[in-house]
């Protein structure tokens, strides 16, 4: 049997007019986006323009203060956050947050955690294994002695462990050298042509829409311009701004 | 000094075997604290409850001393849970402080409530197993039961922690608890299985010493802050760390016991504690 899952499209994630901050400093201020079934869509911006914030929101560690959130026909602003994964979101968050002292393959287990998860254990630990070779060799080594790049494949990994119809990357290129940054991308994309549908947050521009298929560009908490990605990225105003072009 | 002495090398089995059964509630004390971020100050009374649940059982109402035991892990097991839910739970976004008096508090009501109902007798089991003898040495036959049952107790826990789903989590928990969402864990439900498991331990450690101490109100006070000095010791949260030093700790008393006398061997114990912290405050073992 092929190593490869079949990813069935799961449904459209649609945020509505999101308001959320923490305490007395808004974030994001009526941020609607929407990601189709095998779409990749991008979420880019400066430092500080909200797009952290926004993948939190979608995964319920932050509730919205105002607006809708929906996967399909489920409202996930009643859901507590713990309840997300078994639905099929799966969200790998800044700065990987794996589990230093746990192995690579503890790490896994982790991510297969939910109850609908744990029986397609050992098919999707060979799934990662299969798209990461890396990872099996290293699957009994601590988490934490792995350069970044291994980290960002264990983490990515890990979130692949809940079998989820979306997932959420957020920064996958931060802090990693350039040439492990063009493997993380292509691996974006190789987990893309599986039919999974991808949300990716990113300060790098040029390369994220390379694999998006739309993207959003978020400033100062509000969506300042949205379209293809081929179209964004040919956009003089954008190329100013995040491509370093004239 | 002649290291074959057969009365030191009985120090030093015994030192072993004593150090086995202060790794239950080191272990207990640890994983609580290790997950729920929560020093339970009144673990010992809740070994104290367990071991007069066994004598009140066995000798008392006349079961079996074996499902005393029994009913001694389920009995402590739910006496954690309730420590958590009603006590720990409500003051987890509370200063660490309010925690600590609170679990405090509960040291004192166990104590009082054993009081009014058991006065301060001392009250023991009856129970003894005939000495071994290796070569020269005699070695405690209840001792020897007691140390196989605490290592039992420590396997057990050990691969619940290793191999399962729930085990692995609360490992991983004890790092990071923000992201625990995102792996579908809810961090109330591990935290209400690892109090759990803690107050099991301490169930266990209540079967382990009713054998070898008799039961009062205050029989905490003999091995409540050495255990919690072997946490520290061992780094909090640390569970290998805790064991470890568990056994390092009952050598100590154990040793120094055969030099000295059984309160000096205390002293000595106390003194290479604050030597330790001194030394390296983070626990022996820390990285």
């Amino acid at each position: 049997m092929s190593a490869a899952l079949q990813h069935a499209p799961g449904p459209s994630l649609e945020l509505t007019n999101i308001q959320a901050g923490y305490g007395d400093f808004q974030a994001l201020f009526g941020v609607s986006l929407r990601v189709e079934p095998g779409e990749a869509v991008g979420v880019v911006g400066p430092n500080g323009a909200g797009k952290t914030t926004l993948l939190r929101v979608i995964s319920g560690l932050l509730r919205p203060r105002a607006g809708t959130l929906r996967f399909g026909g489920q409202d996930l602003a009643q859901l507590p956050a713990h309840a997300l994964p078994a639905l099929g979101i799966a969200h790998v968050p800044e700065n990987r947050r794996l589990f230093p002292h746990l192995t690579v393959e503890e790490n896994l287990k982790v991510g297969a955690f939910s109850k609908a998860a744990r029986a397609h254990f050992e098919q999707r630990r060979d799934h990662v294994y299969a798209l990461f070779p890396r990872m099996q060799q290293r699957r009994h080594q601590l988490a934490g002695t792995m350069s970044g790049g291994e980290q960002q494949m264990c983490a990515i990994g890990r979130a692949l462990m809940s079998g989820p119809k979306i997932l959420l990357l957020d920064e996958p290129s931060a802090g990693l050298a350039p040439l492990v940054v063009q493997q993380v991308f292509a691996l974006v994309k190789r987990i893309r042509e599986e039919g999974l549908t991808v949300l990716i947050v990113e300060q790098n521009v040029a390369q994220v829409l390379r694999v998006v298929d739309r993207a959003y560009v978020l400033e100062t908490g509000r969506v300042a311009a949205e379209g293809r990605a081929a179209d964004l990225a040919a956009d003089s105003a954008i190329r100013r701004s995040y491509l370093g072009g004239h | 000094m002649d290291l074959l002495d057969p009365f030191f090398l009985e120090a030093l089995v015994n030192g072993i075997l004593l150090g086995g059964v202060f790794a239950l509630p080191a272990l207990g004390l640890n994983l609580v604290f290790g997950v729920v971020d929560v020093v339970w100050l009144c673990y010992a009374e809740l070994v104290m409850v367990g071991m007069y649940a066994v004598w009140f059982l066995y000798t008392q109402a006349g079961w079996p001393l074996w499902l005393a035991f029994a009913a001694c892990l389920p009995l402590v097991s739910l006496l954690g849970l309730l420590l958590h839910l009603l006590v720990v739970k409500p003051l987890l976004n509370q200063p660490p402080i309010n925690q600590v008096l609170a679990t405090g508090g509960v040291l004192f009501v166990l104590q009082g409530a054993a009081t009014l109902a058991f006065r301060t007798d001392f009250r023991s089991l009856g129970v003894d197993m005939p000495p071994m003898e290796v070569g020269e040495v005699f070695v405690s036959g209840t001792k020897l039961a007691a140390f196989c049952a605490a290592l039992l107790g420590a396997g057990v826990l050990w691969a619940f922690l290793k191999f399962t789903y729930v085990g692995v989590a609360i490992r991983a928990i004890a790092r990071d608890r923000e992201v625990m969402p995102l792996m579908g864990v809810d961090p109330q439900r591990i935290y209400l299985i690892a109090s759990a498991v803690g107050g099991a331990l301490a169930g266990l450690a209540a079967c382990l010493l009713v054998v070898q101490l008799d039961v009062h109100p205050f029989v905490g006070l003999s091995f409540g802050p050495i255990t919690f000095m072997i946490c520290v010791m061992g780094g909090l949260g640390n569970m290998l760390g805790g064991f470890l030093a568990a056994f390092l700790m009952g050598l100590i008393i154990s040793i120094g016991g055969f030099w000295g006398n059984t309160e000096y061997s205390y002293v000595i114990a106390f003194l290479f504690f604050i030597l330790t912290i001194f030394a390296r405050p983070r626990g022996l073992f820390a990285r």
